[in-house]
């Protein structure tokens, strides 16, 4: 099931290993039957490292959602909540336990922190006088979670939130935290290099516990060559901008959340005969996205105007294979076949499914010329069309029409948001008429309440009035070539091609830390937020990689604050780049895309928030 | 932190003894045993090969079956039909109530359930009475319950203890200068969990006078502190703190915030008015007086449209009864609520558009294109014409909008304006080739048709005469077209 972990460069099934191990030992600590109580949020990520198998050895046979009120009837020993530390759910737990011992139960209480148990959070407990009644309060600490072969995530909503609006560190400590594990799993990584003030800290941070743990020196060879910390506001630009690669989009459109899709279930019904259309399944069809499956690895990191080619290419390679059965004329020969066929149905069934979901996403976004009625594609192809205008800095410094438009048709919020700000970033802050006048269109249309989301996003530097200093964005361009004109979707040479023209800046700098190196471009470094560093760790000596010729080094990418599956698939292609010499490990805090990301910063109603 | 090299010492020789040592191991060593026996049990997991979960099934929704959201619905639904719930095989053999011997770790352990580095004891197995149950660091905790095991940790130890979830006691640091050297221990240890524990203590135990001050010179414990409010709503505190550091626009908007919390309309107008004194940037002061002047507006019109609308006697709450109430919704809607119901009234009523317009000072723009729809709801076609009159210095009339006619179209068509209306207009939209396309989906022929003849266009005309119906004057007049001589046709 989990097999995709393992096929990477570095075997992150290790790490998934290791949590499931402290899973187990933890549901053995109490004995006996046991129902466990998930606080909901919790149930995806521990999807991605356990199924209900294991948690069924060990004795769970039943699980609840944290509900307030009375806990279901189970007929068990052992009641175990999985929570996050946070308050509101304290009192939740305790309304539990207390409709409980009315009851004359003699279930035992546990409580099991993810990823951290939380003093303030006892407290409460305390305060509502049920702290007494738990035989074992832990924590399990989940700080990255192996998500795919190459990428790891925290899982970590809040993060930039936290960060850059709260000034609230916690989430980089658990960071650290986490790039401590890793270390003592993979071995010491020799060389951290970082842009931003959270990288620096988190660096700090590291090299802090490491000093603390002075005397243990890590046997392991190390794994990692290189660790680059990027803060998430060094490039506020690229998870903006829309995601044009194949998972980018379904991303953009449906949401994927940890590593699912809900997708419309029309076009994947089976249409048999005679069937009328109101049988037609109406729940959401959940799939599972991630390099298990051979033909979604093959083609989610291209340009979506080259995933239609893949598919028929495809498509004809496996009915050819199916049509192999007629060669097949000795016994041996279809006993061969048959063998085949289990592979050959997945292959089909998964390419049903994704000329599906390619089918759906057209209807979006298909290049349209003028044709009607007004549709989604059309307002689709407009806001691209605007991004890119910003992207390249045409009138950056007025109001633009299309977004003037838009807010006065009442489109969603976020989408609306989602432009001004690009505008802003590119611009290097709006002219302070323009801005006000954003600010207060916005504010007539969806509602003065939004006054507080505007200030957040002020804070965070995503939407602000132009101070003194003059536009650096241009410069900021043109030095490290965040625009091709030509790029190529169809047969890439340049990471451009994942914003079908724009190459993301996060990457570049990536790319070029790899090659030539950041001293060619210290103009710009310092044009953009927070200080760049470079940290060197000792090894012991003996643990020194003999590099071989022409062997590749790998570079853990880490993103505080959030990624997107553009940059990633910019990542994976620089890996797969043949004179590259580098290959990629992605970390962060949360896969990003910019509605979830804006979102994440909204200001909503106390009474709405969870 | 500054302190002379002497403090230093002094300090660090106070700490020195230990009187009673709760913890038996030393700490650098544990810590170093622990880290080991973390890598050591990770290490050999690479090679074991027991993930039975190879084949995955999968239910209709696509989600894994046995996935763990999914076994949540499965087992809290087969929990209500009990009567016919199967039941779990319960297996014996994996769960050994591992009695593992408690001598090889500190008794400490027992107020926090496991050692650091995840390495997780089974104490409880172990021990049945109730003594055995587990207690997290009290901090509030008298000091005499404490007397067994308090013990002189300097700051920087109890920091340290506190970070491996040992128990501790904050209460024997007295004095500022301890709770300080606590604090910044706790600061730099970066563990904000343990920040937060002494942010409480600190909280309860130093005048807010003193605490605000001290926080000013440690931004990173204050952005806790902060964080701590905001999480136990502590508002009131909140909002002292933030006036004494003299962040003032942080006072205005978190005071403004709880206006969400206010169900009651009046209430909530009146509380407004109380934030229109509060320190907001000249910007967003200007846009909270808007807010709480359109609610003022918002009450005075509901209350009076109730009324209308319950006496039967006003025509247009009959053929369109409302369907909402107003209360709260955002200005544009407002506006557009009373371009519905109350377009023809005076610039001198609270609930004109025209009056609603100036006070809030709504674009040209956004004006024309909210009473145009809603206009056009009503199919008031007399109104809609009227926006759009302009008359010239020659006192013709002359039709003018600040938004393209394809936008307008577009707004007539989704309010179902009748073929004349649409034709008006898609008439006159400027680019021809946009033209014939809005013609042609909204069937305007005459207009198609005209466009063609006026590009002289033969052969598109000619292509069009199949999508007119046979025998209409539309079918005529192409006829008449094609068969006059006078035209010089370009094809």
């Amino acid at each position: 099931m989990a097999a995709h972990l393992s096929y990477g460069r570095v075997n992150l099934n290790i790490l998934r290993e290791a949590a499931r191990r402290e899973l187990r030992e933890f549901l053995d600590k109490c004995a006996g039957s046991k129902a466990i109580v998930w606080d909901e949020y919790l149930t995806g990520p521990f999807g991605l490292i356990a199924q209900y198998s294991l948690l069924k050895e060990h004795e769970v046979e039943k699980m609840f959602t944290l509900k307030s009120g009375r806990l279901p009837s189970a007929d068990v020993k052992n009641i175990i909540f999985f929570v996050r530390p946070r308050l509101e759910l304290m009192d939740i737990i305790a309304e539990n336990v207390f409709s409980e011992d009315k009851l004359h139960s003699s279930r035992d209480f546990h409580i099991l922190f993810v990823p951290r148990r939380s003093m303030l959070c006892e407290q409460r407990l305390k305060e509502q006088g049920v702290l007494g009644s738990f035989i074992n309060i832990d924590e399990y600490i989940l700080d990255l979670i192996p998500y795919d072969g190459d990428l790891l995530s925290m899982e970590y909503e809040s993060a930039f939130r936290e960060c850059y609006l709260e000034n609230d560190q916690t989430s980089l400590y658990h960071t650290a935290k986490g790039l401590m594990t890793l270390q003592a799993l993979y071995g010491t990584i020799p060389q951290i290099y970082g842009k931003g003030e959270c990288a620096r800290h988190v660096a700090n941070m590291m090299l802090r516990m490491k000093r603390e743990f002075a005397g243990s020196q890590n046997q392991i060879l190390p794994v990692f060559d290189t660790l680059l910390l990027l803060d998430r506001n060094v490039d506020l630009l690229t998870p903006l901008a829309t995601q044009l690669t194949y998972e980018g989009l379904i991303d953009e459109i449906y949401g994927i959340n940890n590593g699912y899709v809900k997708l419309p279930p029309e076009k994947f019904a089976q249409k048999k005969q005679g069937e009328s259309s109101k049988d037609l399944p109406t729940e959401p069809k959940k799939l599972q996205l991630n390099s298990a499956e051979e033909l979604y690895a093959e083609i989610r990191d291209k340009n979506f105007n080259a995933v239609g080619a893949a598919l028929s290419k495809k498509a004809k390679i496996i009915s050819a294979a199916f049509e192999e059965r007629h060669n097949a004329k000795t016994v041996g020969e279809i006993k061969q076949f048959v063998s085949q066929l289990p592979h050959m149905q997945a292959a089909r069934s998964s390419l049903a499914n994704h000329t599906s979901i390619a089918e759906l996403i057209k209807d979006i976004t298909n290049d349209v010329e003028i044709s009607f009625p007004v549709s989604a594609s059309e307002s689709f192809f407009d806001n691209l069309t605007v991004e890119q205008e910003f992207m390249t800095g045409v009138d950056t410094d007025k109001v633009n029409t299309y977004i003037e438009d838009s807010i006065a048709q009442k489109d969603p919020l976020i989408k609306i948001l989602r432009l001004v700000c690009m505008q802003s970033v590119c611009n290097n802050g709006l002219k302070q008429k323009v801005f006000d006048y954003y600010r207060r269109e916005i504010l007539q249309t969806y509602g003065y309440e939004h006054l507080l989301t505007l200030n957040n996003l002020e804070k965070a530097g995503l939407l602000k009035p132009q101070t003194n200093s003059r536009n650096n964005y241009p410069t900021i361009r043109k030095t490290l070539k965040l625009w091709m004109e030509d790029a190529n979707e169809q047969n890439p040479n340049d990471i451009s091609y994942v914003y079908s023209g724009y190459a993301p800046l996060s990457i570049r700098l990536t790319q070029v830390l790899a090659r030539p190196g950041w001293r060619s471009i210290e103009e710009v470094l310092k044009m953009l937020p927070g200080p760049h560093f470079e940290e060197r760790q000792q090894l012991p000596a003996g643990l020194h990689k003999k590099r071989q010729q022409g062997e590749n080094r790998t570079t853990l990418v880490f993103f505080l604050g959030g990624v997107t599956y553009a940059e990633i698939a910019a990542l994976r292609f620089l890996s797969q780049m043949e004179d590259s010499g580098m290959e990629y490990i992605i970390a962060t805090t949360k896969l990003i895309n910019g509605t979830s990301w804006i979102k994440s910063l909204m200001d909503r109603p106390e009474s709405q928030t969870p | 932190m500054m302190k002379s090299k002497a403090d230093e010492e002094d300090f660090w020789h106070s700490s020195k003894c230990k009187p009673f040592t709760f913890d038996d191991e030393d700490d650098e060593f544990s810590k170093l045993k622990e880290s080991k026996q973390t890598v050591n049990n990770i290490r050999p997991l690479v090679d074991e090969d027991e993930d039975d979960d190879d084949v995955e099934k999968v239910s209709w929704s696509g989600e894994p079956v046995g996935s763990i959201s999914w076994s949540v619905r499965e087992t809290a639904a087969s929990n209500q039909r009990t009567d016919r719930e199967p039941t779990l095989p319960k297996s014996s053999t994996d769960t050994p109530a591992i009695s593992r011997s408690l001598s090889g770790y500190s008794l400490s352990a027992l107020f926090k359930g496991k050692t650091r580095g995840g390495n997780f004891q089974s104490f409880t197995d172990s021990l049945s009475d109730s003594s055995a149950r587990l207690y997290a660091p009290e901090l509030r905790k008298p000091k005499s319950e404490y007397k067994d095991f308090v013990s002189d940790w300097s700051p920087e130890e109890t920091v340290h203890r506190m970070q491996q979830g040992k128990a501790v006691s904050l209460e024997k640091f007295r004095s500022l200068q301890d709770k300080l050297f606590l604090l910044d221990f706790a600061v730099s240890a970066n563990d904000g969990n343990v920040i937060t524990a002494v942010l409480i203590y600190l909280k309860r135990t130093l005048s807010k006078e003193v605490l605000f001050r001290e926080l000013q010179s440690r931004q990173m414990a204050l952005r806790h502190f902060i964080h701590y409010l905001t999480e136990i709503r502590d508002q009131r505190l909140l909002l002292e703190l933030f006036r004494a550091l003299g962040r003032t626009e942080d006072v205005a908007l978190l005071q403004y915030k709880e206006h969400l919390s206010i169900a009651d309309e009046n209430k909530r107008r009146d509380f407004l008015k109380s934030c229109l004194n509060l320190p907001f940037s000249p910007e967003d002061s200007a846009h909270v007086q808007d807010h709480y002047t359109l609610l003022e507006r918002q009450i005075i019109i509901e209350a009076t449209d109730r009324q209308a609308e319950r006496g039967g006697k006003v025509e247009i709450f009959q053929k369109f009864p409302r369907r909402a109430s107003i209360l709260n919704m955002p200005l544009i809607t407002t506006l557009y609520y009373c371009c519905f119901y109350h377009y023809p009234e005076s610039e001198g009523t609270y609930s004109s558009p025209l009056n609603i317009r100036q006070t809030f000072r709504i674009s040209e723009k956004q004006y024309f294109v909210t009473a145009l729809a809603a206009r056009a709801k009503v199919k008031a076609w007399l109104d809609v014409d009227a926006l759009f009159a302009c008359r010239n210095w020659l006192g013709f009339t002359r039709k003018k909008s600040p938004l393209s006619f394809q936008r307008v179209v577009d707004i007539l068509q989704k309010n179902s304006a009748p073929m004349q209306v649409l034709q008006e207009y898609v008439g006159l939209v400027d680019d021809s080739d946009l033209r014939i396309s809005l013609a042609q989906k909204h069937k305007c022929h005459d207009i198609v048709i005209n466009t063609y003849r006026d590009m002289k266009d033969r052969q598109l005309l000619l292509g069009y005469l199949p999508k007119v119906e046979r025998g209409s004057v539309e079918e005529k007049k192409i006829n008449e077209l094609l068969n006059n001589l006078q035209i010089r046709w370009k094809n």
